[in-house]
């Protein structure tokens, strides 16, 4: 019983973990089905069909092609303009710091749907054609406040003496910032580029205002939901997440162990 | 040349500030300040009769409209967001609470999990439920015969919805709840219980009051996309559980009835405003994100 | 070893008519001080007495709101700090955490085009012992060890001046101790002007040439370190560098090279190079290890300074002890007595006489306020 309760916040503190990758497992356990009739909701019978012919459905693999490409400029141009941003806010006193603070955080408080739908309205207004191009424009915008938040906290955990100290040293404002900010910064803007990528990457509600008759990888699994989503989509979403895990969990020990060996060598 | 001195510096200081301002908050702007702009003249465009066709005007009738045809789903939106969200924080705040205070070496692996949702599908995350939510699962068999569901089922129901907003948004309200627990001195919690020996007045009195930051920023992130979401709705209720994002998003895409979908959208944004003013001016903290 | 004494003769640093006001406050109120080129210069004083925004403004961190910089003839005021040929070494040290030790070291040199940086950072590894750790990262070094690269990062620029910001606030007292004269040792190696900004009096006068005691902005005195303490020109100085008995009075005449203050009826004698006053209304200064106590019936030496009084309060410190003594006039003077006899030590109640060499009493201004200072004071452990 005593140790029951001494555990229990561990054991509350996994099973919500658990609880987070319940509907993920069930994704990839269906990427494995041969579903019975066009949707895949029950388990029927294991098969590796899916994952055999990742491509096999009309559309699939360029809609995933295409998120992948919007995902990756979308992420670099925010992170950049971000990190810009967060650099200003963080290392700068000026006039309007306040209201360039707000502007940043009013993406984040209001609902997608009103981002879509104001961005559409523009578009409609401006007569621009919708595609590939206002996709794009639309996932920039909504990644940078993400980026922007991310640096910042960043930025603001760093200590200022060391700038100072690399100026007093002879170091010009660049190369203050190429050869101690910067490097001091980065893991933190890899992280948030990295979350800016997921989210551009999984975005549908605001895609699907933006995007006329161009179809991003969520789009593509929207229309199918109707007539039944192919296994191939579960499994070339078990393997974007798969990938991802295995990818910042590898990081994760491999700099976690680098730490340990420096502590144990000093 | 000593007051130049002094101020010069400043001055070109701040013009590196604007410059290193001027791309992303020019971006942001473009494409999201005249967006709104623009969004509140469609929402008082009057029709011309035909549909998808609209000229400029100030028709305020819209919002009338607008609320007294939709003012049920606002109230859905309002309330499943509310309970979701609440959810989310009694979910939350263990995992937060142990990651940031307990975990010692397994805490960086517990936050790339927390993170790791993000990398999967948020749709196919949602429609997942329907197979775990299914009318003959495990969960819905148990709650039966427990006599526990008023409709005998889960899926289609506002339950089915609440339980996919409060799954979806939950690593929105973990994040900043272990922000705001990590900052918190563990001696602080000591102290306390030291103070007044039971755990949960040391709770109350030390640990809750100082993780209120995360709280509200957490109870904020979740809401407001809880708030405006449709695909709960749509992939997991019955059509008497529609949100009002559903509403925005049906007569915007599907009616092509812009100044309607406008109307409803710039009712949420300000009944969402209002919500978080009350509530921050409530919580007692004006500290955001 | 080969020797890292710099080449080129060290200039002066000049700081002329320097303030620095934020928000209507002078942190820095017109300063004006030289110091020579060589030296071992400390700015000491309480915290927010100025002495950081003075050091952080000669480095080019902060901009002064008026007054000029000179290092020998060239002006510095309107100079960048990555353009000065000012270094420093910062409070905790801000050593860059992503570079191991030989690049912290080399990163000035780098900065300004040295294409070969080996000789000189072994070197300079060399001479602040550090060679085998060359590799490591700074988070793996030792306090004392940080603090060295930090030295050894400042020095290798060969600068006119060495800023150091309370270089030693973070060490334990041991360590501290050792550093002391390890940094001193350095200095007189490089033979570099080295401006060191401490709130320590025990550190200042153990390491500099020179103290400049700063207070309120300005600098109350500047002079060498047994200068300031034995003959204090205010009751701020006389008070932060140490414990002292005050005690306000007149001077009322004197012959030749001694005037006369009396006090409370009582007269005493003081060397007139060491009065402070501008009027005859001064103040009686003598620092408590001057003094020496006699029995109430024994002699003492001719023409000292004496009075009666009794023991209020012993306390054994272990190399002296201190003793509280009630004077007629009701203050109570503090008095250190080395642990020389192995006779019994004065008990509490004991009626005692004090005396104590003109020579070792000074003056100060009427004026001043004989609690200045007193607060602010660290307590050398």
């Amino acid at each position: 019983m005593a140790w029951l309760r001494s555990k229990l916040l561990g054991i509350v503190a996994v099973l919500v973990l658990v609880y987070l990758f319940v509907p993920i497992a069930v994704v990839a356990v269906l990427s494995f089905n041969d579903p019975e009739g066009k949707f895949n909701i029950s388990w029927n019978e294991f098969s590796l069909s899916a994952w055999g012919n990742l491509c096999g459905v009309a559309g699939v693999c360029q809609s995933f092609i295409l998120s992948i490409e919007i995902a990756l400029i979308a992420t670099l141009i925010a992170t950049v303009f971000g990190t810009m941003i967060a650099l200003a806010l963080v290392r700068y006193r000026f006039r309007g710091r306040g209201a360039a603070n707000s502007l940043i955080f009013l993406p984040m408080a209001t609902p997608e749907v009103v981002l879509g739908a104001s961005l559409l309205a523009l578009y409609l207004n401006l007569r621009l054609p919708l595609g590939f191009w206002t996709i794009l424009i639309a996932h920039i915008m909504f990644t940078i406040s993400f980026i922007v938040v991310a640096v910042k906290a960043r930025l603001q955990g760093m200590d200022p003496r060391l700038e100072e100290a690399a100026q007093d040293l002879y170091a010009s404002p660049w190369q203050t910032f190429r050869f101690v900010t910067f490097p001091l910064v980065l893991p933190g803007i890899l992280g948030a580029a990295l979350l800016g990528f997921a989210l551009s990457f999984d975005d549908f509600i605001i895609s699907n205002f933006a995007s006329g008759t161009t179809v991003t990888f969520p789009i593509f699994i929207w229309g199918a939901a109707q007539r039944g989503i192919p296994v191939q989509v579960y499994a070339l979403a078990t393997l974007v997440f798969a990938l991802a895990l295995v990818g910042t969990v590898v990081g994760q020990i491999v700099s976690s162990r680098r730490r340990r060996k420096l502590a144990a060598s000093s | 040349m000593t007051i130049a001195a002094a101020v010069g510096p400043a001055r070109r200081r701040a013009r590196i500030a604007y410059l290193l301002l001027l791309p992303g908050v020019a971006w942001l702007a473009i494409f999201f300040i005249i967006p709104l702009i623009s969004l509140f003249f469609t929402s008082l465009q009057v029709s011309t009769g035909s549909s998808g066709k609209y000229k400029a005007g100030f028709n305020w009738r819209n919002y009338v409209e607008a609320l007294s045809e939709y003012w049920e789903f606002f109230l859905r939106a309002l309330i499943y967001a509310g309970i979701a969200t609440v959810l989310a924080l009694v979910i939350a705040y263990p995992l937060a609470y142990f990651i940031a205070l307990k975990a010692g070496r397994w805490r960086a692996l517990m936050l790339v999990l927390v993170v790791a949702p993000f990398f999967a599908s948020f749709l196919l995350r949602t429609y997942a439920w329907k197979t775990i939510l299914a009318d003959d699962a495990v969960i819905t068999q148990t709650l039966n015969a427990l006599h526990l569901l008023p409709d005998g089922r889960i899926l289609n129901t506002s339950i089915a919805v609440i339980a996919g907003l409060t799954y979806n948004f939950l690593p929105f309200m973990i994040l900043p709840l272990y922000a705001a627990l990590d900052k918190i001195d563990p001696r602080l919690i000591e102290a306390g219980s030291d103070l007044y020996a039971s755990p949960f007045t040391t709770f109350r009195k030390v640990t809750w009051p100082l993780s209120m930051p995360g709280v509200v920023a957490g109870t904020l992130l979740t809401f407001i996309p809880a708030a405006g979401d449709y695909i709960n709705a749509e992939l997991l209720g019955s059509t008497k559980d529609k949100m009002i994002g559903n509403a925005i998003q049906t007569n915007f895409i599907e009616f092509r009835d812009y100044p309607m979908a406008s109307a409803l959208s710039f009712i949420l944004m300000a009944s969402i405003l209002i919500i978080v003013t009350v509530y921050i001016r409530r919580a007692g903290t004006e500290e955001l994100v | 070893m080969s020797e890292p004494r710099r080449a080129t003769p060290v200039e002066d640093l000049n700081l002329v008519k320097l303030s620095k006001i934020y928000g209507g406050l002078a942190a820095v109120d017109d300063l004006t001080l030289t110091i020579p080129g060589g030296s071992f210069f400390a700015l000491l004083g309480p915290s927010g007495c100025g002495k950081t925004t003075t050091l952080r403004m000669v480095a080019g961190l902060e901009n002064p709101t008026s007054g000029q910089m000179f290092v020998g003839a060239q002006e510095i005021t309107d100079l960048k700090a990555y353009k000065r040929p000012v270094n420093t070494v910062f409070q905790s040290y801000a050593l860059f955490p992503h570079l191991d030790i030989f690049e912290n070291v080399a990163f000035g040199l780098r900065r300004r085009g040295v294409k070969d940086v080996t000789g000189p950072v072994e070197r300079m590894l060399e001479l602040v012992e550090l060679t085998s750790m060359a590799r490591r990262k700074p988070g793996q070094l030792s306090g004392g060890q940080q603090q060295r690269v930090a030295v050894a990062r400042a020095l290798i620029n060969e600068p006119d001046v060495l800023l150091l910001d309370e270089p030693l606030g973070a060490l334990d007292l041991k360590l501290r101790r050792q550093m002391q004269i390890e940094l001193k040792r350095i200095q007189v190696e490089v033979g570099t002007t080295f401006v060191h900004v401490t709130h320590d009096q025990e550190e200042a006068m153990t390491m500099a040439d020179t103290i400049a005691v700063m207070n309120q902005g300005r600098i109350e005195q500047l002079g060498a370190p047994t200068q300031i303490y034995e003959n204090p020109a205010t009751a701020f100085v006389a008070n932060f560098l140490g414990q002292c008995n005050l005690v306000p009075g007149q001077i009322t005449g004197g012959d030749g090279d001694n005037a006369v203050l009396s006090a409370n009826g009582f007269n005493f004698s003081v060397p007139r190079s060491r009065i402070h006053a501008a009027g005859s209304s001064a103040i009686l200064g003598v620092r408590p290890e001057k003094i020496t106590m006699y029995w109430a019936d024994e002699p003492l030496p001719a023409g000292h300074n004496r009075l009666e009084g009794t023991v209020t309060d012993v306390s054994f410190t272990g190399v002296s002890t201190q003793y509280l003594v009630k004077v007629p006039w009701g203050q109570e003077l503090v008095v250190f007595e080395q642990n020389l006899s192995l006779e019994e030590l004065s008990r509490r109640g004991e009626h005692v006489q004090i005396g104590w060499a003109p020579g070792h009493t000074f003056a100060l201004d009427g004026a001043e306020d004989i609690t200045a200072g007193m607060g602010s004071h660290v307590v050398g452990a």
